[in-house]
Order: C-alpha cells, then structure tokens, then sequence
C-alpha cells in the first residue's frame, strides 16, 4: 500500500495538492463567467499532474512519471485550449440561467463536501483504515464527482455541461492515484485518450447545436419530450 | 478461436478504411453490405465451435465466452439486418457521395465498437470500450442534422457519459478494496474481482455495485436512467435506431450482468440480484405508461426497448439455468424483432411523411406486403405466440416462481397484459381505424431493400418461436457457469 508507510513531507505534499484540487472546484462554482471554470480546470489538472508525479516519486511507481507528464499535456493544456477556443467561437462567455446565485452554490457544494467526508469515514471504518491519507483521497473523489454533479444539475450553458463531466473525471483520476497507483497504466492511458475524443466530440456537437439548434443551453432546448 | 475473433475485429476496420477512401454511393453500400454478412457469418463461427468454458487470451486482456459470442451473435444479426435496410433506406433520404461514405464509415465504426466490447477481460478496458460506442453512435443519431437530432445526440452524449462516470467510480472502488487482499498491483479482470470478492466488506461491495448498475443501467436504458433512449432512438435514422436497440443495449447489459456474476457467493449476491429486479420491474412500469400515451411511432418502439430491456435484466436477475436461458433467448429475440419494428416505423414515417401515429393511418390498404409484416411484428413484441418472445418471457417467468423474488412475477405479469394492450391499440389505430387519412393517400414505393430485412427478421423470430433445437438449453447452461 503507498500509504502505509509515507514520511511527513510526502504526507504534507498530498494533502497539500489534494485540498487543492478540491479549492480550485470551488472556483468553478463561484464564477459564471465560462474562461474562469476553463482556467480552473486547467490548474486542477496541473495540481493532479503534480499529484502523480509526487506519488511517483515517493512511492516508486516510475509509470507514474509518464501519466503526470500526459496528465499536464491531455488535461493541464489541450483539453482547456481546445475548450477555450469553443468558447471564443459559440461568442458565449458566461452562464446567464444558473440555479443558484454564486454564493449559495458555494455552500451546497460545502455541504457536499461534508457528505463525502461522512461517507469516506464510514468506508474507512469498515476496513479500520485510520491513516488520514486514504480517507481525504476518498474524499476528494466524493467529493469532486459530487461538485461534478452539481455543476451539471444548477447550469445550462451546454459548456458547463462538459466542464462538469471533466471535474468528475478529474475526481476520480485523483482519487485513483492515491488509493491504487498500481492500476494498470494502459487503462489510465487509454482513459486519457477517451477524455480527449469524448471533449472533441463534444466540441463539434456544440457547434452543431448553434447553427441547427440556434441554442446551446439546455433551457431552450425543449423539443424533446414524453 | 482467437483467430476468429481476429478476423470479425478486421472486417469491420477493412471496410471502415474503404469507406475513408471516399467513393460513390453504390461502392460503400457493397462494401458495408459485405462487411455485415462477413462479420454475422463469422460471429455465428465464434458461437458454434468456441468450446463452452470461457478463455481467456493476450495476458489476460481477452475474454472469449460463450455469453460473449451469444451478445456478439446478436450484434452480428441485427449489423446484418440493418445494412440491408440501410441501402435502401439511404436512397429514399437520396444521400449520395461524401455524405454516404460517411454514413457507412460510421455504420461500420459502431459495429465495430460493438464488436469489441465482449470480448474485454478487463472491466476498465470493457468501460472505455462502451464508452467509444457512445462517441460513434452520437455522431449517428445526429446524422440528419436537423434540431432535433442533434438536440437527441448532445442529450444521449452527457447523460450517458455522465451516468458511466459513476461505473468508473464503482470500477475503481472495487479495485481498491482488492488491494487490501491481493497486494498494490494486480491484474484487473472479471475473475480476478470474483476471486477476491468474498474478502471484501459487504458493503462496499453493494456501493460499487450499485455504482456500476447506475452506470451501465444508463447505457442499457434502464429506468430511472433511461431519459436519452427515446429521444436517441427515435431522432436517429431507422437503421440506426435497429442498431441502437438491438445491439447496443445488449452490450451494455453484458456488464451489468458480469458485475453481477462477480457478486456470486457473497452475501452482497441477494441485494444486488434484487437491485437488478426492482430496476427492472420499474422499467416496465414506465415503459408501460408511456406506450399507454404515446403518439410518436418510433419513441413508442424506444419505450418497448425499455420495457425488454427491462425483462432481461429482471431475467438475469431471478437467475438459475431457466432465467439466464430465458434472458439470453430474450436479448437475440428482441434483437431481430424490434429490428423488424423499427424498420416497418422507418419505412411508415418515410410515405407519410410524419412520426406521429395520428397521421398514419390505413397501412393496410396501402402497402399490403410491409403492412401484414410490420404488424406480424407489433404482435409478437407484445409477447405473443407463436413467436419468439413469447418463448423466452416464459421462461424468464417460470424463472421467477417460487423465487424469493416471485412478486416480480406478478407485477411483470400485469405490466406485459397493460402493454400488449397500450401497444396493440396503438396498431389498430394505424392499421384499421377507419378515419381518412389526414395528408391523402401516400404515393411512395418501396424498393426491395426495404422488404427483405423485415422478411429475413419475421423468419427469424418465427422460427425462433416454433423451435428450440435441444442443444440449446445445453448452451444456455454451460453459458450460464462462465458468464
């Protein structure tokens, strides 16, 4: 297990990038304006590219190198470029129908947070896990996917959509490398390249919804009922 | 039998290549139709001389089962069938040059998609492989580029990839758990997670579950999760709506079943078979109310769709030798017969000129062939003899008595009289309502392509129905040691 047995600088560096990756979440809810979510991403993507890379090192899991490195390239840079620039085409730059006011999606997404807390310590007590590690990795998968979740459900603009399955995808990529650093590296490879044809595809979709649909948020796509 | 399998990977990226080349319409329908009839005729290979305990291959990557080659036997059946449909139904649109290059290619890249999701030993790699058949498939659904198609694709494209998110989490918990017996790295397969699944705590084992059931539920349109199929299905071109229904789902269930094979002999085995029943009981209780009031002609076949989605999962999880022989019968038998529904709803919404069942009226008069074909098919649907599915949802109810589940039973009972009644109504509207028709009379003539599917698949459940070769049970059961 890489958590067993950890000195206190890789112990502080973890939870250190963990929380935040979980901050940066933060961040998307409090704005509506789409190129901050973007930039957001794309720290949390570097924060967990680092994560991978300190796992790397003081675990020894030398493969890791390599997802860290991909991790920074797919996620830290590609991915935001690519949705930046779907951004500046579609002439949408903030969300104009949210749910909730910035605020009050701060403290459903506190809450949530609670939740993946409360969960994560019932799992940790069915394996008498009591090393704070494993528990805040399970937290910040929880808790990451249930902001996910979040951004999806109170936003409408299509690219808030994206953005939400990217955090949740980013959740539990993180969540993976603490908890299991030995998971093959061809599926976290093959994870990676799935992302990106997932946002490519996504992209042209977007588009099409403009010229064809003359809308990219959900509110006024109604079409489809019953 | 690696090498079979091999050659059915092939024949579908040879035929994707062709396509890339670009060319006239007439060579891609060959080259397509080629590629169907190769990969049916090797999948029926695959299936009759594989040998009856599960293989697997590559270190471990590749699985080859015969529940396996069963869901790639119908995925070769109904790739067969609807791109017989798909060369005449793509002259009807007049879709000609790139367009139906395109248009073949990515026919050909979803069959293959669907080809390779069996065969996946590892569960994460089996995940990224459904999720690839989402990203073909979207690109289908939107082909016709009108608002609502694409309004469907963009749909199909978050919910599902949204819902699969949480199978991902449920994979990776699971792996997790089995670090704590199995050591930081180990090779992650279905046999692997089975064998360390008693070590597990119970429930973590239900989270993970239930997490994957989410996910995957999502993809084989399982209520409460079904929301994107309807639209998907009925916004698509006919062919692809087949494709969608009786071959895409199939694959989906596959994993959802083989989690649940994972489960078998923990004490987690109980509420995980009944999570499966109630989603599948609550399947048919909304398919049901929406067959009642429906008045789209192809969102009426979607919500069949989930209805038999519904019975398989439920068959697969009364389980025993009679409910995995019955949901596997049910999942081929459904495969060929909404095939045959969606293309006789294709071919309806082409001459009239409209989706809703309304403006269709007096099939009968008109087109006498299609017309007693596409109702011979309504008919048997609905579960009625002497077809197919009524074979095969007698058994998955047979299943179920005596069960600890056997309430289910009753309820499905009730669900299937509501909905051959829902459905059948909706037939006799179109079939002999007695009201003119709303547009005149409709003019256009079908050609051939359009017909012989429908013949090829009435044939089929027909034959299905009458006759059970005694070697048939016998697979069923040694399917059902090894899923």
């Amino acid at each position: 297990m890489l958590t067993t047995h950890l000195n206190s600088l890789a112990t502080f560096l973890f939870s250190f990038l963990m929380t935040l990756a979980l901050v940066l979440s933060f961040v998307m809810l409090g704005s509506h304006w789409l190129r901050n979510h973007i930039l957001s991403f794309a720290a949390e993507s570097w924060v967990i590219a680092a994560l991978s890379a300190s796992v790397a090192y003081f675990g020894h899991y030398k493969e890791l190198y390599v997802i860290a490195g991909l991790t920074a390239l797919f996620r830290g840079a590609l991915l935001p470029y690519l949705l930046l620039r779907l951004v500046n085409r579609l002439k949408i730059d903030r969300e104009f129908t949210p749910l909730f006011r910035p605020a009050s999606g701060m403290v459903v997404g506190a809450l949530l947070i609670l939740m993946a807390f409360a969960l994560s310590s019932s799992i940790g007590a069915k394996f008498g896990i009591t090393n704070n590690i494993t528990l805040m990795a399970l937290t910040a998968m929880f808790g990451l996917n249930l902001i996910g979740f979040l951004l999806m459900v109170v936003r409408s603009e299509a690219i808030s959509h994206i953005l939400g399955l990217l955090v949740i995808e980013n959740g539990i990529f993180l969540g993976s490398q603490i908890l299991v650093p030995g998971l093959p590296i061809l599926l976290e490879l093959v994870i990676l390249f799935d992302l990106l044809i997932i946002v490519m595809t996504f992209g042209i979709l977007v588009r099409y919804l403009k010229v064809h649909a003359g809308t990219t948020s959900s509110r006024d796509l109604q079409k489809l009922v019953g | 039998m690696l090498i079979v399998m091999d050659i059915l990977w092939a024949i579908p990226i040879l035929a994707i290549l062709m396509s890339l080349l670009g060319g006239n319409r007439v060579r891609n329908e060959y080259v397509n139709l080629s590629s169907s009839a190769a990969v049916f005729v090797t999948a029926l290979v695959l299936l009759v001389f594989s040998p009856t305990k599960p293989q697997s291959h590559v270190s471990g990557y590749i699985l080859i089962s015969p529940f396996g080659n069963w869901v790639t036997l119908c995925t070769g059946a109904v790739y067969l069938l609807a791109s017989i449909y798909s060369t005449g139904y793509m002259r009807i649109l007049n879709i000609t040059g790139s367009q139906a290059a395109k248009f073949y290619g990515l026919l050909e890249g979803f069959a293959l998609t669907m080809l390779i999701v069996p065969f996946m030993n590892n569960p994460g790699l089996y995940w990224i492989a459904i999720d690839f058949t989402t990203i073909v498939s979207a690109f289908l659904v939107g082909f016709e580029r009108e608002a609502e198609s694409i309004e469907a694709s963009w749909k199909y494209l978050i919910v599902v990839s949204s819902g699969l998110s949480l199978s991902l989490l449920g994979i990776v918990l699971f792996y997790w758990a089995g670090t704590f017996h199995l050591g930081a790295v180990y090779s992650m397969t279905w046999a692997t997670l089975h064998s360390v699944a008693g070590k597990i705590p119970t429930s973590l084992l239900l989270t993970s579950f239930l997490l994957v059931l989410v996910g995957f539920g999502t993809k084989a349109g399982l209520a409460p999760m079904h929301t994107w199929l309807p639209d998907a299905h009925s916004e698509g071109p006919a062919p692809v709506s087949a494709m969608l229904s009786g071959a895409l789902l199939n694959t989906a269930i596959l994993g959802i079943v083989r989690f649940m094979d994972v489960l078998d002999g923990t004490e987690a085995s109980v509420p995980a078979h009944l999570a499966v029943i109630v989603l599948g009981v609550f399947s048919l209780s909304i398919a049901a109310m929406f067959i009642v009031r429906q008045q789209g002609i192809k969102r009426l076949m979607a919500y069949s769709s989930i209805e038999h989605m519904g019975i398989i999962a439920i068959g697969f999880g009364f389980g025993g030798v009679l409910g995995i022989a019955g949901a596997m019968y049910q999942m081929l038998n459904h495969s060929l017969n909404k095939s045959l529904l969606f293309f006789g709803a294709g071919n309806a919404m082409r001459s009239y000129g409209s989706k809703e069942i309304d403006r269709i009226r007096r099939v009968l008069s008109f087109y006498p062939v299609t017309g007693t074909l596409w109702l011979l098919g309504a008919i048997a649907i609905t579960g009625a003899p002497p077809f197919g599915l009524f074979q095969s949802e007698l058994a998955i109810l047979r299943a179920g008595i005596g069960g600890s589940n056997s309430w289910a039973v009753w309820v499905i009972g009730l669900l299937l009289i509501v909905i051959f009644i829902g459905f059948m109504n909706h037939f006799r509207s179109m079939f002999f309502g007695l009201e003119p028709t709303p547009d005149g009379s409709p003019t256009m003539q079908f050609n051939g392509w359009l017909e012989v599917p429908m013949w090829l698949s009435l044939a089929a459940i027909l034959v299905l129905g009458l006759w059970w070769p005694s070697g048939m049970l016998h697979f069923f059961t040694e399917a059902g040691k090894g899923l």
